[in-house]
């Protein structure tokens, strides 16, 4: 009979093949970006915690091999199925390029595809897409001592907590002095108690029986004590991990999102908009770890308001636009000196608020806010029916006019526009493509 | 009471495994393998595995180790996305062909599944492998897991030495040139020794140690006296025309340096390694199909396994062993699976009960026994030469192969024969061609390597029935080459 065994291997690392993975995607690496940013036009946030299936053409990726040109010279083969033809029947040929497998051949080079499909997790998807975006300006880095420390492996102590133990080198350690202070084994101990156990088994012992039995009986108490001395580990042997805590250096930067959520903004665009902001944040979450976000959300009056709030509530009233700047304001002079931090701010909104009180965002902004903030991104909400008759950069609602004339003094002020939910991702890239918005 | 006491168990009742059973049904199998059919195997090891580990050995040959290259990244994406979206079921088995003989199972099969791949994959798979001429001949079963063990390490050294970067152009490069990368008539060498790898690693580990950052600057570090001579004499002793590129290439090329010389060496000996299956698909599939059902149903009727389970293996074998006609969307070729079986069973029909047809086109298999009959057919022959000397008009008939005819100048493609009296022989013949990797692999060959002088590389097709090559692959086969080769590259095209 054979000898055989079975290995149960399910417990084995997973995830095998990621090297060929990581080595595939960097491969194809600007044509799943092609692929990313085409899928995205027709994408909802509220899919981007999702995977996403994308295409991409095989030039990249392909593995040519030599083979026939099926459309040259003679062939013959056998096809199972006959039901109706004859020896001799002629049958037209498809014309080129159409139709399924010309027989055998052509369904065995089938690495004629020319596209190639998968799908890319939502961690491979989020890096592709914000791979090359950041924030602009993040230039003022060693101004403030960031007081934040992370801790770090710092060697080896002899005092410290159960949990830090390290057990490899205390057990090294004892090992050392085990064998330095030559403590009896327990299996020697074994074998000697084991050969006492035989001697006394024997009823008539000789002589030198006794003798031994003696010599073992002494043998075993001097081990007794030697290992009452020497223990298997001793207090000396034991080592802990150290951590020192190290200070991280960060570059500080806060994100002011500033939402409309007033009357005039329609379910539609409050989604559009929440929809950016989600956008903003993954992107600010996920590459600026340190970046602090404010969020504010304003009707006739505003308020700071949580993330989930932001996001998630409702609520509804008149507009005047100025005041969500005045309440930004009022939280950056408190909690983040100009001097001291990199300041950004997105605004959404749809371009209406209460009369004059354009003129008063105006100077708000260019008193005030421009000066101390590294860049400032104003994103207009429109319907769809606005965007024909806005479709000149000149023309647009209230609030979109009075930045537009003097937008131009500032070279990190950018404004555009959303109207439907596929502008988002462009728009998105737009504003924060690297390098578009060198400092002034 | 001596009847009871002697009424066989059931060797498992509902469809959870588990190892008890697992063992219990594999001792049941082998009885039947071993003293029954009479196989000889290679000592099998089989392992458990889940979803994604079958997904991970599908995409790299599956080969349980392997070195790491995007392409098996692409496989991996595409067999996920396919596997995922339901297109396309996991084999519920892989098998190598190694010594010991090991095969996987998947965690989700059910009890039944498990017996029948058991069946399948260790023995009729494992018998097929151990006895088949190509396979003894060609490949070494014993040799070939430590050889896969050495290349991955080799290969994942080279990529922190050299970088991953230049290591992928050279596996690219001899990638494209796998299937010109076999010797097809003459012997290949065996797989290097363990202490000729042994000898390898240590080479690349002391040009590690004495790298030193001075001489980096100096034109062309040579690579070690003794090995050079060895590869000039290999040179000079290669007779051309040769039809092996990647040996040639390895040995001659004057830009590789010895790491990648190895690497398209490794390539070479997996390439090698992996052409007698390409020229056994449809006996080593029938064969192990055909021992499944035999095992399968003589557990049956031994009383070991139920109907319900009689039933779900009835059930998998006939989606196995499914054939859709020509102009069934689901058509894709001739299944190796269903042919392979069919033409077995035939055999073993024509053996037992055999037709006065039989008698005339098989007089030497009546009476035969068909265990002897079947043994032998499985060590001795291929795709082609099988179907040519067993494929019968019943199984024509069955199939209702045809056989066509086409010449690409030609606007109608013509039937040249069918599967009736005067066809047979014709049909016959046809299929068997379709089996013959000559026939369907561009034959190409290295004429001249002009070494002293331009270096000027020739290679030629030798075109067959006005066969040519197809033009915008060849290209970027030939960049590949180039990129080898390092001097200029040409291809020509002559009628045999």
């Amino acid at each position: 009979m054979n000898s055989f065994h079975f290995i149960d291997r399910r417990k084995n690392p997973k995830g095998k093949s990621l090297g060929n993975r990581q080595r595939f995607l960097k491969r194809a690496k600007s044509q799943i970006k092609d692929a990313v940013n085409k899928s995205l036009r027709d994408r909802s946030l509220k899919d981007l915690d999702k995977g996403e299936k994308i295409t991409i053409p095989t030039k990249s990726t392909k593995e040519p091999r030599f083979r026939l040109d099926p459309e040259t010279g003679e062939r013959q083969w056998v096809n199972p199925g006959n039901k109706q033809f004859s020896e001799g029947d002629r049958l037209k040929k498809p014309p080129k390029g159409g139709g399924r497998g010309r027989g055998k051949d052509a369904s065995d080079s089938g690495d004629a595809e020319d596209s190639f499909q998968f799908t890319l997790t939502q961690d491979e998807f989020l890096d592709i897409f914000f791979e090359d975006l950041e924030l602009p300006n993040l230039v003022k880095r060693s101004l403030k001592e960031i007081k934040s420390t992370a801790y770090k492996r710092a060697g080896i102590t002899v005092a410290g907590s159960p949990t830090n133990l390290n057990l490899v080198r205390t057990m090294r350690n004892a090992h050392g002095r085990r064998l330095a202070l030559g403590r009896p084994s327990t299996k020697e101990m074994n074998a000697l108690k084991e050969r006492l156990f035989e001697l006394e088994r024997n009823y008539s012992p000789s002589e030198e029986e006794i003798a031994e039995k003696k010599a073992i009986l002494i043998r075993l108490e001097e081990m007794e004590a030697r290992r009452r001395w020497a223990p298997y580990i001793d207090p000396l042997d034991v080592r802990y991990n150290a951590f020192e805590p190290s200070p991280v250096k960060t570059t500080a930067a806060v994100m002011f999102c500033l939402m409309d959520v007033s009357g005039s903004m329609g379910e539609r665009e409050k989604d559009l908009a929440k929809r950016f902001y989600m956008l903003l944040y993954l992107f600010l979450k996920r590459r600026y770890e340190q970046v602090e976000v404010v969020f504010i959300r304003h009707t006739h009056h505003a308020e700071e308001v949580d993330e989930e709030t932001f996001f998630y509530s409702r609520q509804s009233g008149g507009t005047v636009v100025s005041t969500a700047l005045e309440k930004m304001l009022e939280v950056q002079k408190d909690r983040f000196p100009a001097g001291e931090w990199n300041i950004y701010v997105a605004q959404a909104s749809d371009g209406y608020t209460q009369g004059g009180d354009a003129k008063r965002c105006v100077e708000l902004l260019s008193d005030d806010v421009m000066p101390i903030v590294q860049y400032y991104a104003y994103i207009e909400i429109l319907d769809e029916r606005e965007l024909e008759v806005f479709s000149d950069a000149d023309t647009g609602a209230e609030l979109w006019r009075a930045y537009r004339s003097f937008a131009p003094q500032f070279r990190h002020f950018a404004q555009t526009r959303i109207a439907r939910p596929q502008d988002i991702f462009p728009v998105f890239r737009e504003l924060f493509a690297k390098g578009s918005k060198e400092a002034a | 009471m001596t009847l009871i006491a002697e009424k066989p168990s059931l060797l498992f009742s509902d469809s959870e495994w588990d190892f008890e059973k697992l063992k219990s049904a594999y001792d049941a199998i082998e009885d039947i393998a071993l003293s029954d059919l009479g196989l000889d195997v290679y000592p099998n090891q089989i392992e458990i595995i889940a979803t994604e580990q079958m997904l991970d050995a599908y995409s790299s040959h599956g080969m349980p180790l392997m070195y790491k290259h995007w392409s098996f990244g692409k496989h991996f994406a595409r067999d996920q996305m396919m596997y995922q979206k339901g297109f396309q079921g996991l084999a519920y088995e892989i098998v190598i062909n190694s010594s010991p003989c090991i095969a996987y199972l998947m965690e989700e099969n059910t009890m039944t599944m498990q017996a029948l791949v058991m069946a399948h994959a260790s023995f009729g798979h494992n018998h097929f492998f151990k006895n088949n001429y190509l396979f003894r001949q060609w490949t070494d079963a014993e040799g070939i897991l430590t050889y896969l063990d050495f290349a991955k390490k080799y290969i994942s050294k080279c990529e922190d030495e050299y970088g991953a970067e230049d290591v992928e152009q050279i596996l690219d490069a001899a990638h494209a040139l796998m299937d010109q990368g076999v010797f097809r008539y003459q012997r290949p060498p065996r797989l290097s020794e363990a202490d000729m790898l042994a000898k390898i690693a240590a080479r690349a580990e002391h040009e590690r140690e004495s790298f030193n950052d001075i001489w980096r600057t100096l034109p062309n570090t040579h690579e070690p006296d003794e090995d050079a001579e060895e590869r000039q004499e290999a040179v000079r002793n290669i007779k051309l025309p040769e039809e092996n590129l990647l040996y040639f290439i390895e040995k001659a090329s004057p830009i590789l340096k010895p790491w990648q010389r190895e690497i398209v060496r490794i390539v070479r000996n997996i390439s090698q390694y992996f052409y007698p299956q390409k020229q056994t698909k449809v006996m080593n599939e029938g064969c192990a199909t055909f021992v499944h059902h035999y095992i399968m149903n003589e557990l049956y009727s031994r009383g070991r396994i139920n109907e319900g389970a009689m039933m779900e293996f009835m059930h998998s074998h006939s989606s196995v062993v499914f054939q859709p006609d020509f102009d069934d969307p689901r058509y894709s070729g001739i299944n190796p699976y269903a042919l392979g079986f069919a033409m077995m069973e035939d055999i073993r029909r024509m053996c037992e009960a055999p037709t006065p047809e039989d008698r005339e086109w098989f007089p030497q298999l009546n009476g035969a026994d068909w265990r002897e009959v079947l043994k032998d057919a499985w060590a001795n022959y291929r795709d082609e030469s099988f179907i040519l000397q067993y494929l019968s008009p019943k199984i024509m008939r069955d199939f209702a192969l045809f056989a066509l005819a086409d010449d690409a100048e030609d606007s109608h493609v013509e039937i040249s024969s069918i599967h009736d009296e005067r066809g047979f022989r014709n049909v016959r013949e046809t299929l068997a061609s379709m089996y013959d990797l000559g026939a369907h692999e561009p034959n190409i060959q290295v004429m001249s390597a002009n070494l002293e002088g331009d270096r000027l590389l020739t290679l030629r097709h030798t075109v067959h029935d006005g066969r040519k090559l197809d033009r915008k692959t060849m290209e970027d086969v030939l960049w590949h080459v180039h990129r080898l080769w390092g001097h200029e590259v040409k291809l020509e095209e002559k009628a045999a």
